[in-house]
């Protein structure tokens, strides 16, 4: 088994996909000759050939829209959106097209696809190379959501995305696509090799779509996350000796409401986390399911540690990023400590 | 007065004519029948840039069929054309009526426009796909595999809609007809259609798609991605234009048609691109032929500006009157499309009054019968519709949880 970052990994999923599925197409903004900005394409061009892999105009609309198209032809289109935060030109081509092909032609047409964009910040990126659009795309019905937090899930969540039917929103977080990242921004810099997720099968394998992952077992509280934040919150029960509970959610939508209400049942006690701004965020709906489903085996109030309700700032970011101290103090106060 | 202290003015284009004042078309920059030149088939896209402004016209004032664009057809094929033609405007006087009478819910009409969907539906090839707007009714009514009783139950939103309930009226889907599912949040289908066309090219497939937009959602992101995506992949894509003058209420020179033609648009982006007669059957099947044979023999898109007009309401939730002059389709310099081929036709010794009159009346009786016969499934109105559970699914490919149990619930507070 091979060592790989989230990068490697990804562009792992994506050959494996290429050489086993000749409708599997991947284009993008800078994706083919060059490998794209991260480098999660390099080499697939040189591999599989122009016709399968390759450069799109600047026009996020245009990539989904032709997507959206490619799609109903019968191929299985895997788009690159540079960042996140470039999503929104191609808003109606998502939510009202490709989220809605099955439903509004009862079958006749469907639109499965998988839109790739890194989220998240960590790299000072300012407010456009750094959003968390999640909760965009989980209102949205007919989609689904995902965010791996580390090599060994990304390859095999893109593979899943890769081969379901449906429309995949695939979010990863770029901060840590060469290392885990506990939000300790002045400590070195982290190498996936070791960490125990980066081994990575080199051929295919699937991670479920609809299943979170308890990443840390603990009996005090359950921490609801995914993708960078998971690491934040394995860190901040280590400095703060509280036995969280830290579930990675992986699929933020559809959801896997049983592990997660499991646990609150068992602990009493939730904190939600999120790198997104805080009203209207994925968080929201997680604390309502809790306390929908939990409400009597609540010991004290749900936490949430997001984002603030500002811009992701360029120099302020380590303010705004909920860090493990953040995380902690939430801890404390669920403890009532 | 010096240019530096000229007050700054906005300009806001307005049509020629508004209610109680005629239309001035002179606008439309209209070319004599047979004027135009027939370009070869591997024309450079930028020497179609004169095309863009002239209008190519077949058929001359007399219903001959005249100059370079005029096409080699069957006498048969032009009879089925004018038939489909007169079944696209029975079917959608039917359902106007039905509509007035309540018993749907809304109706969109193609009248005055009919020549360009069936004309190109004759220009195209099993396997090729449709990417319409909501008033290219007619590549559904030209064909024979189509059951008129299942467009009406999907007008009627009843237990036999092939949609389920869950479109609105008109928004038909048909994959094996050619036909894409339509959206009623304009111009997404327009970049579609290259996107389908492009893998169809990525495959080596020898299918070509046809996209379709009206003037007025020219003015989406969506058009101009269309235009990009085709012209960089050479995309084997009909783009078609039809500039039927009016979106709702909203002359075409809001969607920026002042001074410029929409086939101009075509050029800039460096694909070959026409301004045809869309009344004018002949033009229409000529013109979608050799945009189809460009497409076919990877010669690349082709842009096709169809110059009509809207001779309805944009729907029945719509009153043109308000904003145009209410007879100003008779003043239209283009005419009638159904007109000009019977005159054709007639010409040819291949038509009648007599036959039309009878072709009119058994198209009337075809489709009251088959209202008849829809109906007997139930309406929206009398509550025959879909079952609740068809509202959950096809959100996803299977049912998740969280929709079963909302189904559930559903079904809980269902007032029966």
């Amino acid at each position: 088994m091979a060592t790989m970052t989230m990068i490697q990994a990804l562009r792992s999923a994506m050959d494996v996909m290429l050489a086993r599925d000749e409708n599997v197409v991947v284009f993008g903004e800078d994706v083919g000759y060059f490998g794209g900005v991260f480098r999660c394409t390099e080499g697939l061009q040189a591999k599989y050939g122009k016709h399968r892999v390759f450069d799109a105009p600047i026009a996020e609309g245009g990539i989904v829209g032709t997507a959206v198209g490619m799609a109903a032809y019968g191929l299985k289109p895997v788009v690159e959106i540079q960042f996140a935060d470039y999503f929104y030109p191609a808003s109606d081509q998502i939510v009202s097209e490709a989220a809605r092909l099955r439903y509004r032609s009862a079958g006749d047409f469907t639109a499965p696809m998988v839109i790739r964009m890194p989220c998240g910040g960590g790299i000072y990126g300012g407010q456009t190379h750094s959003q968390s659009p999640e909760a965009l795309f989980t209102h949205v019905c007919g989609l689904r959501t995902l965010m791996p937090s580390n090599p060994y899930d990304a390859k095999g969540l893109l593979i899943a995305a890769v081969e379901c039917g449906d429309p995949v929103i695939f979010l990863e977080p770029k901060r840590i696509y060469n290392g885990p990242f506990d939000g300790h921004h002045d400590q070195p810099v982290v190498p996936w090799s070791a960490h125990p997720k980066s081994e990575v099968p080199e051929g295919h394998y699937t991670v479920p779509l609809e299943a979170a992952v308890v990443v840390r077992p603990g009996d005090d509280l359950t921490v609801l996350t995914y993708g960078t934040m998971v690491y934040v919150a394995e860190a901040a029960a280590r400095e703060t000796g509280i036995d969280a509970e830290v579930i990675d959610l992986r699929s933020l939508w559809p959801l896997d409401l049983p592990t997660m209400v499991a646990s609150v049942k068992k602990t009493g006690r939730c904190v939600v986390l999120h790198e997104a701004t805080r009203t209207s965020g994925f968080g929201a709906e997680l604390t309502a399911l809790v306390q929908e489903h939990c409400f009597f085996h609540l010991e004290a109030p749900i936490e949430r540690v997001t984002g603030w309700d500002t811009p992701y700032p360029h120099a302020l970011e380590w303010a705004y990023f909920p860090g493990p101290q953040r995380v902690g103090e939430a801890y404390r106060k669920v403890m009532g400590s | 007065m010096p240019a530096a202290t000229m007050p700054l003015q906005l300009h806001v284009p307005e049509p020629t004519g508004r209610p109680g004042q005629a239309t001035d078309f002179s606008f439309l920059r209209l070319s004599a029948a047979g004027e135009v030149t027939r370009p070869a088939i591997d024309i450079k896209p930028a020497h179609t840039g004169t095309m863009a402004w002239k209008l190519i016209r077949v058929l001359d004032a007399e219903g001959h069929a005249v100059g370079p664009w005029a096409p080699q057809v069957d006498v048969a094929d032009l009879r089925r054309g004018l038939i489909a033609m007169l079944r696209t405007r029975a079917f959608d006087a039917r359902m106007l009526i039905a509509q007035r009478q309540k018993k749907i819910s809304f109706y969109m009409q193609a009248l005055g426009e009919e020549a360009i969907a069936v004309a190109h539906a004759q220009a195209l090839q099993p396997g090729d796909m449709n990417f319409p707007t909501y008033r290219q009714q007619g590549l559904l009514l030209c064909r024979d595999d189509i059951d008129v009783v299942e467009l009406m139950c999907q007008l009627l939103s009843n237990g036999r809609d092939p949609l389920r309930g869950r479109q609105l009226p008109v928004m038909y889907s048909y994959k094996r007809a050619g036909f894409f599912s339509i959206s009623g949040n304009l111009a997404t289908q327009f970049v579609q259609a290259v996107g389908w066309a492009m893998a169809s090219a990525i495959k080596g497939d020898t299918k070509i798609a046809s996209g379709w937009i009206g003037d007025g959602s020219t003015a989406e992101a969506d058009f101009h991605n269309a235009l990009t995506f085709a012209h960089v992949y050479r995309a084997p894509v009909i783009l078609n234009v039809v500039n039927n003058q009016w979106a709702i209420s909203t002359f075409q020179a809001i969607a920026g048609g002042e001074g410029t033609t929409f086939a101009a648009r075509g050029v800039g982006a460096g694909i070959a691109s026409l301004r045809v007669d869309g009344n004018d059957f002949l033009a229409v099947l000529s013109a979608s032929r050799w945009a189809a044979e460009r497409a076919r023999r990877n010669l690349g898109p082709t842009l096709i500006e169809w110059v009509t007009y809207r001779a309805g309401a944009h729907s029945t939730s719509d009153d043109p009157s308000r904003y145009r002059p209410a007879d100003d389709w008779a003043h239209f310099p283009l005419g009638d499309p159904v007109a000009r081929l019977k005159q054709h036709l007639i010409g040819l010794g291949a038509w009648s009054d007599d036959e039309h009159t009878h072709t009119q009346k058994a198209l009337e009786e075809e489709m009251a019968a088959a209202l008849k016969e829809a109906s007997k499934h139930g309406s929206l109105q009398d509550g025959h519709i879909p079952p609740l559970a068809t509202m959950f699914e096809d959100v996803f490919e299977v049912m998740p949880p969280h929709l079963h149990e909302q189904m559930r619930r559903a079904a809980e507070h269902k007032v029966a």
